[in-house]
């Protein structure tokens, strides 16, 4: 139907070439559509490019200037931010914290989410309960959660401190050490994050088709043999997909970070640098829109990692 | 048998009476040996799962209905003597709690509706309208979920500021309108909707706006709670822009309000305070999660597996 009307070659269409015609051109019936589809879409889509987008284009233009936030005047200076970060020793320090920050929490929250998934994969009563629960975490404020950790890590009044002092310990000085206070973030971040990893494990895990497990246990597999030689390798494109997300959303970690260490004394990730540098004191705009522009780099390089190994669907044995 | 038995440890002693004799039978699915294997890998990690989950939620609750004193003390105070609802009221005097939780529920109320509305109407012109070059609008809109808008926050800063946005409520809302989760969640949806519906209703001449409203919404029920509620749940929780563009009470969300009064309250003697704030940001969404988990997992996990 309607494939004639648009079809200027006057060659009558013929079987398989007509879905192909259907899409070359508009018809009057169409372009009645257009403005519809302005009127639905359009908001959105302005909001999407004024907030979304234009903040981008924007921030690489803001990092090549010497900016105090507020200020009236800035004085472009080309790539003196970059410069400037990449030679300042902080600046290792907050790459390497970065780098901590997300390889501990990737690998902590996916390793303890894939624990967990094979747990919850069992027929086990009362799973769909714990299911739920270690899932609740997730959806919960940041700053709620980090607060209550905060009080539990308290070296002197804390929960923790007095388990450890019961079996004879002391309470580390959380708050006090940079090197520790990395790893309480690390630790409640992780505590926060693992049940996300576990519910799409075990979604994963319960689309692996029974007969290759049957076949298996026929062959006489062990469980653990089972699980590294046939589910494992099954797993690999969740796997990868854990892998970029919770790497992005670690990155750009932020809520338990800022409410369990306002200065950043030891926490500071590129993310929360950015922060800092804008809104933390210092009002330095230009400075933190460059240190913005090197996250956003970095995350624009692994989401393009992401695409291309989505694309693939490879099954890794 | 009574050599075996302690070597089997504690947990076979929690086992019915008819399965603790059969030690010597081969192993069945009721065997000791599988019971014990079941609880010690199975029920044993699941319950400290749930217990390092749970055990901390419960702490902030006893917390808040501590007593400073109960808190302050050389030994630990597990459960609350006189348990009461102090440290809310003190709360509502240090930081008048009651205003930060009603502008959190003003900003989540306003903002998500806008978005699912935006959500809707959008992904149904994406999948329903016709338009040129509607693909790459799509994709522009999918490249948008994974740009990080915290990324660039003080361009969003600079503007909103100079419009005289700081401390108002369109000035939290505005920036975060644009939905590109919603748009993707429901566009998917709409797409496996059964074509014949669509082409009854525009063989009747109903208007796009009917379409919409009287087939596609009502058929798509579950697919809009489940974005209604992860927008509802984010707009909660969010943090870094209210928190950037708010400097006071009046105007500041709860996760915003309860940074202040971490900031104003150093003394370990302010945690039931600190707890019953908490408390406030967290249980209303723990309260629609145990309800409507279905939805929410659902729709946070939607795409992850293929």
């Amino acid at each position: 139907m309607g494939a004639t009307v648009t079809d200027r070659t006057g060659v009558p269409a013929a079987g398989p070439t007509k879905p192909k015609r259907l899409r070359r051109g508009f018809t009057a019936r169409d372009r009645r559509d257009f403005p519809i589809f302005l009127i639905l879409a359009l908001p959105n889509i302005l909001l999407i490019m004024a907030f979304i987008y234009r903040p981008l284009i924007t921030n690489i233009y803001y990092s090549t200037l010497n900016w105090t936030l507020g200020s009236k005047y800035a004085t472009p200076i080309g790539l003196g931010n970059y410069r400037e970060f990449f030679t300042d020793p902080d600046s290792l320090g907050v790459l390497k914290t970065t780098a901590i920050f997300t390889v501990a929490t990737v690998g902590g929250s996916m390793v303890l989410g894939l624990m967990l998934a094979t747990v919850l994969n069992r027929p086990l009563r009362g799973r769909t309960l714990a299911r739920a629960t270690v899932f609740a975490p997730y959806v919960l404020s940041g700053v709620g959660i980090g607060l209550v950790w905060v009080f539990i890590f308290d070296p002197v009044v804390g929960v923790l401190g007095a388990v450890l002092r019961a079996m004879g310990g002391t309470s580390p000085e959380w708050f006090n050490k940079p090197g520790l206070s990395l790893v309480m973030v690390i630790i409640v971040y992780v505590w926060k994050n693992t049940g996300y990893c576990a519910v799409i494990y075990l979604a994963a895990m319960q689309a692996v088709p029974k007969d290759l497990l049957e076949a298996a246990s026929i062959d006489g597999a062990s469980s653990f043999r089972t699980f590294r030689s046939v589910v494992l390798p099954l797993l690999s494109p969740t796997t990868f997909f854990l892998l970029l997300t919770t790497m992005l959303s670690s990155l750009q970690a932020f809520d338990l970070i800022r409410i369990m260490t306002p200065l950043g004394n030891g926490t500071t990730t590129l993310m929360y640098d950015a922060y800092l540098q804008a809104f933390g004191g210092y009002n330095r705009a230009g400075y933190s829109a460059a240190v913005a522009t090197i996250l956003f780099a970095i995350l624009l390089v692994m989401t393009v990692v992401q695409l291309s190994f989505i694309e693939r669907k490879v099954h890794y044995a | 048998m009574s050599v075996a038995m302690p070597a089997a440890g504690s947990l076979g002693e929690n086992l019915p009476e008819n399965e603790r004799n059969d030690a010597n039978r081969p192993p069945g699915p009721l065997s000791r040996s599988n019971v014990v294997a079941t609880l010690v890998t199975g029920y044993l990690p699941l319950l400290l799962a749930t217990l390092i989950i749970a055990l901390p939620l419960i702490w902030m609750v006893l917390g808040s209905l501590k007593s400073p004193d109960e808190i302050v003390t050389q030994d630990l105070v597990l459960l609350p003597k006189h348990p009461d609802l102090d440290a809310y009221g003190q709360a509502a005097e240090r930081i008048s709690i009651g205003r930060l939780f009603l502008n959190s529920a003003i900003v989540t109320v306003v903002g998500s509706t806008i978005k699912v509305i935006l959500a809707i109407t959008s992904a149904y012109a994406f999948v329903f309208v016709r338009f040129p070059f509607k693909r790459v609008l799509f994709v522009g809109v999918l490249v948008a979920l994974m740009v990080p808008p915290q990324v660039a926050l003080v361009p969003n800063y600079v503007l909103i500021s100079g419009l005289g946005g700081v401390n108002t409520y369109w000035g939290i809302i505005l920036p975060g309108l644009g939905t590109a989760f919603g748009t993707f969640l429901l566009r998917q949806h709409f797409l496996s909707l059964p074509t014949e519906i669509m082409e009854a209703a525009e063989i009747d001449g109903a208007s796009h706006f009917k379409r919409m409203m009287r087939v596609v919404v009502p058929i798509s029920g579950p697919t809009i709670v489940t974005v209604a509620l992860v927008t509802i749940v984010n707009e909660w929780n969010d943090y870094i822009w209210p928190l950037v563009i708010t400097n006071d009470e009046s105007r500041m969300t709860l996760p915003v309000g309860l940074t202040l009064l971490r900031n104003i309250e150093g003394d370990a003697s302010a945690y039931p305070v600190l707890m019953a704030g908490a408390v406030m940001v967290i249980v209303p969404v723990l309260v629609i999660f145990a309800a409507l988990q279905r939805f929410i997992v659902a729709g946070l996990t939607q795409g992850a597996v293929k």
